[in-house]
């Protein structure tokens, strides 16, 4: 079983890794359901220190995309590398382990255990050591202190020790953010993390992105407008399964294209 | 319950588990001694089915090969050696549970029970329909395996007392094993996969081998069941490995409550109690445990293992959720 061993919580709190080092290319990716084309030549690419949005109407793709970044879904055709090397045929446990985590659109958690516990077994994945049947898990205190420290870092701190099922929905989006911390991802993948938070969630969940941003790449998908334009460095808009424009926040605002096939429609807004 | 009052409880348990030799009704020993041998199966069940996730309807297969190979592996008119066969016997047992493993877990859900079924139903005919087992009534396993070390006799398995105790060891033994083994991280792992094994899998971890471990891990120890089971008895036959036998662990494991080892210890005590108590009073003992069992299933959600949980909450007043 391959391990990859890091250096503690360094990748938690920012290295100075080589900003704008691209770290995951997906290129031309298509996937198809039957007929039904979800995905069509989608590129995409995600350098370190930068927030890159997908936004686009429900049924665009978006879920779809991140899924085949995450290695949930084959894509049908292209290809996607991770700094540099083609990962296209790995499973999602295998990308996982090369460092790319991910976040559900719901919420996707372990919810008879508590929040430690959730983000203890997320730290345990990086030195699995399935072998050693005799150890205690509750002994192995490296875990323990990552995962503490990521949901301090999540702005969990004071749950730690609540059963996660019984967190209000905005605390369980937050406990998953806390479990990809904790798996040392470098790229990560955030499927509408701020869905159903209130106001404050959402803000203090704006804020761990902004301080997450520097050491890693994130993909984003959001309907949240505000939080959008907080944090993008480029925005990608997809509609019908295909990319309708990219670029930076300023180029998609002033887009035609945009506007007339997704900002325009005020009702396709999820405020 | 408290981590000391269920101490306390389960040293309790023990010592009366220690005391039956001491009424000398050697049927009562022996009665004893079988339900120790299914409470052991029972548990190693219980790592797939309450731990996992995974529920097998065919974990016979590995007590039967077990037994089996008790049987086979000893010479006709002489004691092989336990240190010998024992190990060999579990060896085997797990063994065969990793080959199997290996085809069933690609399967989910109802299919892995009914996939498990077929591959018990395939191991019930191997030794059914070839020479190999000696048909449908079985072999005799003439010499109980001695203990022997160089000379030294450390106990005597032709003793009932002897093989008592010796029983009720393996049972502690197991139990301390299987207890040691879900604190560890491997063990915590498993459990995760019964919660959720997609999110498991996108944190990274190869959830096929963990599972796979704990397939070959529950037969080897389904295999000590059996290799115990061989040995009381002195005979095996194919109905080891029946659908019945899975069958019946699997309610010892239900009735106790999945997901917790003194429960399915329980659950084989009161699974093997109904038996007698309901055999003894009526021919159609199988239709009355029927009903008893519907009705635990209905009434007592948890099965045993939840039920001081449930009294206390109950003297409590049943108002507080603290």
């Amino acid at each position: 079983m391959s391990e990859i061993i890091n250096p503690g919580l360094a990748a938690t709190v920012g290295t100075p890794a080589a900003a704008g080092e691209i770290l995951l290319v997906a290129e031309r990716i298509t996937r198809r359901f039957g007929g039904l084309v979800a995905n069509q030549d989608v590129c995409v690419t995600l350098p370190r220190g930068k927030v890159h949005v997908l936004l686009g109407p429900n049924g665009a793709g978006k879920s779809t995309c991140i899924n085949m970044l995450s290695g949930d879904l084959p894509p049908s055709e292209g290809t996607i590398h991770f700094m540099g090397k083609d990962i296209t045929g790995l499973s999602a446990a295998q990308r996982s382990q090369v460092g790319i985590g991910r976040s559900y659109q719901r919420t996707n958690i372990f919810p008879k255990f508590t929040v430690l516990e959730n983000v203890r077994l997320a730290a345990q994945s990086r030195r699995q050591q399935p072998w050693r049947i005799f150890s205690r898990a509750m002994k192995q205190q490296w875990a323990l202190d990552k995962a503490r420290a990521c949901i301090e870092e999540a702005g969990l701190g004071a749950k730690v020790d609540w059963i996660a099922g019984v967190l209000s929905h905005g605390e369980q989006r937050q406990l998953e953010i806390a479990m990809v911390l904790a798996t040392d991802a470098q790229v990560m993948l955030l499927d509408e993390p701020l869905a159903g938070m209130g106001s404050d969630e959402s803000a203090r969940m704006v804020e761990v992105l902004k301080r997450l941003k520097p050491s890693r790449a994130i993909l984003l998908v959001e309907h949240d407008m505000d939080a959008v334009f907080a944090v993008a460095d480029t925005i990608t808009v997809m509609v019908n399964g295909q990319v309708l424009e990219s670029g930076p926040p300023a180029q998609i605002k002033a887009s035609v294209a945009v506007q007339q096939a997704y900002l325009g429609q005020e009702d396709s807004f999820h405020v | 319950m408290s981590s000391l009052n269920s101490t306390i409880f389960k040293l309790a348990g023990l010592a009366l588990l220690a005391c039956v030799p001491l009424t000398g009704e050697s049927f009562y020993v022996e009665l004893a001694a079988k339900t120790l041998v299914l409470a052991i199966f029972a548990m190693s069940l219980d790592l797939l089915v309450g731990f996992t996730g995974l529920v097998s309807f065919g974990h016979a297969a590995y007590f039967g090969v077990a037994a089996y190979s008790v049987a086979l592996l000893s010479p006709k008119y002489e004691a092989a050696s336990l240190w010998y066969v024992l190990p060999a016997s579990v060896g085997l047992s797990a063994l065969a549970a990793l080959v199997v493993g290996l085809f069933v877990l690609r399967t989910k859900g109802i299919y892995f029970i009914m996939v498990t079924l077929a591959f018990a139903q395939l191991a019930f005919f191997v030794f059914h329909d070839t020479p190999l087992g000696g048909g449908s009534d079985g072999i005799y396993l003439n010499v109980k395996p001695t203990a022997a070390i160089a000379g030294w006799v450390p106990f005597d398995l032709d003793n009932a007392t002897h093989l008592y105790y010796f029983i009720l060891g393996a049972l502690v033994v197991v139990y301390a094993f299987l207890a040691r083994i879900l604190q560890s991280p491997f063990g915590r792992v498993l459990v995760g996969i019964k919660s959720n094994e997609h999110r498991m899998q996108s944190m990274g971890y190869l959830t096929f081998r963990y599972k796979l471990a704990a397939f070959a891990l529950a037969g080897g120890l389904g295999g000590v069941a059996g290799f115990l089971y061989a040995v009381v008895f002195g005979f095996v036959t194919p109905e080891l490995l029946s659908w019945h036998q899975s069958g019946n662990v699997l309610l010892m494991v239900i009735l106790g409550g999945m997901g917790n080892l003194v429960g399915a210890i329980a659950g084989a005590f009161v699974f093997t109690g109904m038996q007698e108590v309901f055999g003894n009073w009526t021919k159609h003992w199988q239709l009355v445990m029927g009903c008893v069992i519907v009705a635990a299933v209905l009434f007592m959600p948890g099965g045993l293992s939840a039920v001081p949980g449930r009294i206390k909450r109950a003297l409590q007043g049943g108002g507080s959720n603290e």
